[in-house]
């Protein structure tokens, strides 16, 4: 297998996980329907995976794939289910037109801050050439032992400062869910 | 270093070429296969409960399956009014394809020499290895969901949120007692792990609680008895799939069989050494041969045959599980079990390192292997808890019998809430 970069190749894929993405996030936030919503955001979830396999980012990628889309929005889909919110052209929404109004700026007003932020170097990091470059960094080490190496050496302390955090909001889920006044009857 | 023809990676177009081939020819085995393990669970079913099976469409009912297929084709597929018609027809795909998808990373024979280059029998040897074939099944979890959500029946929903609560837990079980096996090995990527076992041993006796947890968590993941709770037909008629008819209640069953075949793959690749031939080298060194992959290819058919085989040997076997019993089973000793085993493992490997015995060696097995011995004695009777094993070896004294029957009298009035 030869691993020369294929800028057309590349590109094609880029705009077409690109574009899949950007339609499904706009689905998402559009549908009434909170199962249809979520499914859309699945879809968002898997094109992401696909851009970083794309940018050599493999383990980012499969844990994408396992964790956001695989085990998160399973949960979200299984309380959405479970709350059973009744069908969808119930639903209705509780904001009116000023707070979608409002919403939709705030919206454009984020994207131009990164347009702005990232004004300098927006156009250079699309074009197939600077991402050739990145490509053929090739890493030692299979593709997990770079991100552990900075992970473990570098950003131990924020490591394991979100470590705790999580254990927290696990500690802090179970006290909540149990009911009020009840003993472990197991 | 000498350029031999045999060792070469073939170029851009035969390797693409050599891919396309792959794919088709591993799908088409895998989609017999899959008809095929049906009509295997169904004579194996009828050998356990003293019956002949299927025996009237060709020799030994052989073309039992062919006539199923035919039978499903034409049958009428109804559409229940008030289902959610998108998700309702996307549902079966997904279930069918997650499981298929996966099988792409899994090595499954010797490299095969051709006048292009050397062929590996791998369809896409992807980096990430290991991690794909989880990350793909338990998007598989979707198909049951959905199914269950649209088909708007209430025991339908119930088996799609079963399904979902059930997979997401014995998935973190399943992923942890990977990483076991990933520790030991030093890599992520399959044909990798192959070769390390095939050097050093499989990871069946040097890992074997993982093995037992991968084990389990994989009967949890293909929902197959005694974890089938998502079609529980004695609570939930037939659970996610009671609206489905046809070709698409068909998809299901497909579904459930390729995940079958992907978790015994999975198992033997991880575990069993994959393709690699016991007990004799000549298939893993020296030139590649026709003969050498033929054979490894045997090998690693007959290590999943087996596997199978215990999957429908524990279905006609063991009654289901209670819901809580499942969820406590997984949560509350699966998951402690593959947590303190990484742990175990690594400071194993870590005081092996310190006392300067190297990996692969000999010492180094022999100190893993009597560590799982002891690790799964110590297992097994927390498991147990006294419960079937020392029983079965010795007498029980008497008040230990009478303690069991007061429990067992004070559990006949069904006391809610009480477990033990």
């Amino acid at each position: 297998m030869d691993n020369t970069f294929h800028p057309l190749f590349y590109s094609f894929h880029f705009y077409l996980f690109g574009l899949i993405a950007v339609a499904s996030a706009l689905l998402f936030v559009t549908r009434k329907s909170p199962v249809a919503a979520a499914l859309w955001l699945v879809n968002v979830m898997f094109c992401l995976a696909a851009l970083y396999l794309m940018l050599d980012a493999q383990f980012i990628g499969a844990i994408q794939v396992l964790v956001y889309a695989g085990a998160i929005m399973v949960v979200f889909l299984f309380v959405v289910m479970l709350l059973n919110l009744g069908h969808p052209s119930e639903l209705a929404d509780i904001r009116g037109s000023g707070g979608r109004l409002a919403a939709g700026a705030v919206g454009l007003a984020l994207l131009a801050e990164v347009a702005v932020l990232t004004r300098a170097r927006f156009p250079a990091q699309l074009t197939p050439k600077a991402a050739a470059a990145l490509a053929q960094v090739e890493q030692p080490g299979g593709v997990i032992a770079p991100i552990a190496d900075s992970l473990f050496r570098e950003h131990l302390l924020a490591f394991e400062l979100t470590s705790i955090l999580l254990l927290t909001a696990i500690a802090g889920a179970v006290v909540l869910g149990r009911k009020r006044g009840a003993t472990d009857a197991r | 270093m000498p350029l031999d023809p045999m060792q070469l990676e073939p170029a851009f177009w035969p390797f693409l070429i050599a891919t396309v081939v792959k794919m088709l020819v591993v799908f088409t085995l895998y989609m017999v296969v899959v008809a095929y393990s049906t009509l295997a669970e169904r004579k194996v079913s009828a050998w356990i409960q003293d019956r002949h099976g299927p025996n009237r469409v060709g020799p030994w009912g052989l073309f039992q399956v062919l006539a199923d297929g035919v039978k499903n084709f034409v049958k009428e597929e109804s559409m229940p009014g008030d289902v959610n018609r998108p998700t309702f027809l996307l549902a079966p795909a997904i279930a069918f394809t997650m499981a298929l998808t996966a099988w792409a990373v899994i090595p499954f024979g010797a490299p095969l020499p051709t006048p292009w280059g050397k062929i590996d029998l791998i369809v896409a040897d992807a980096p990430i290895g290991v991690l794909y074939p989880l990350a793909i099944t338990s998007l598989g979890v979707y198909g049951i969901v959905l199914a269950g959500w649209s088909s708007n029946n209430k025991y339908s929903l119930l088996g799609g949120l079963r399904a979902s609560a059930q997979m997401v837990s014995y998935e973190v079980a399943m992923g942890l007692s990977v990483v076991a096996v990933l520790l030991l090995m030093g890599n992520v990527s399959l044909p990798q792990v192959v070769a390390l076992q095939a050097a050093g041993g499989w990871n069946v006796v040097l890992l074997s609680v993982a093995a037992f947890v991968f084990m389990v968590s994989a009967f949890a993941e293909t929902n197959r008895v005694p974890f089938d709770m998502a079609e529980a037909e004695s609570e939930l008629i037939a659970g996610y799939h009671s609206e489905y008819s046809a070709m698409k209640f068909s998809m299901f069953f497909i579904a459930e069989y390729a995940n079958m075949l992907t978790a015994s793959a999975m198992f033997a690749t991880l575990f069993l050494g994959g393709w690699d031939i016991p007990f004799t080298d000549w298939d893993t060194t020296g030139p590649a041969t026709v003969a050498k992959a033929l054979a490894t290819f045997a090998i690693f058919a007959a290590k999943i045959g087996a596997f199978m085989l215990f999957f429908i040997w524990i279905r006609w076997t063991l009654p289901r599980f209670r819901y809580d019993q499942l969820m406590s089973l997984g949560w509350k000793f699966m998951l402690p079990v593959a947590l303190a085993y990484i742990v175990i493992v690594s400071t194993g490997m870590l005081l092996l390192d310190i006392a300067g015995v190297t990996r692969g060696s000999g010492a180094y097995l022999l100190a893993f292997l009597g560590l799982n011995v002891v690790l799964m004695g110590l297992l097994f009777v927390i498991l147990d808890r006294g419960r079937l094993i020392s029983p079965a070896s010795s007498r029980l004294d008497r008040a230990r019998v009478d303690r069991l029957r007061a429990v067992a009298a004070g559990r006949s009035s069904i006391a809610a809430g009480e477990v033990r």
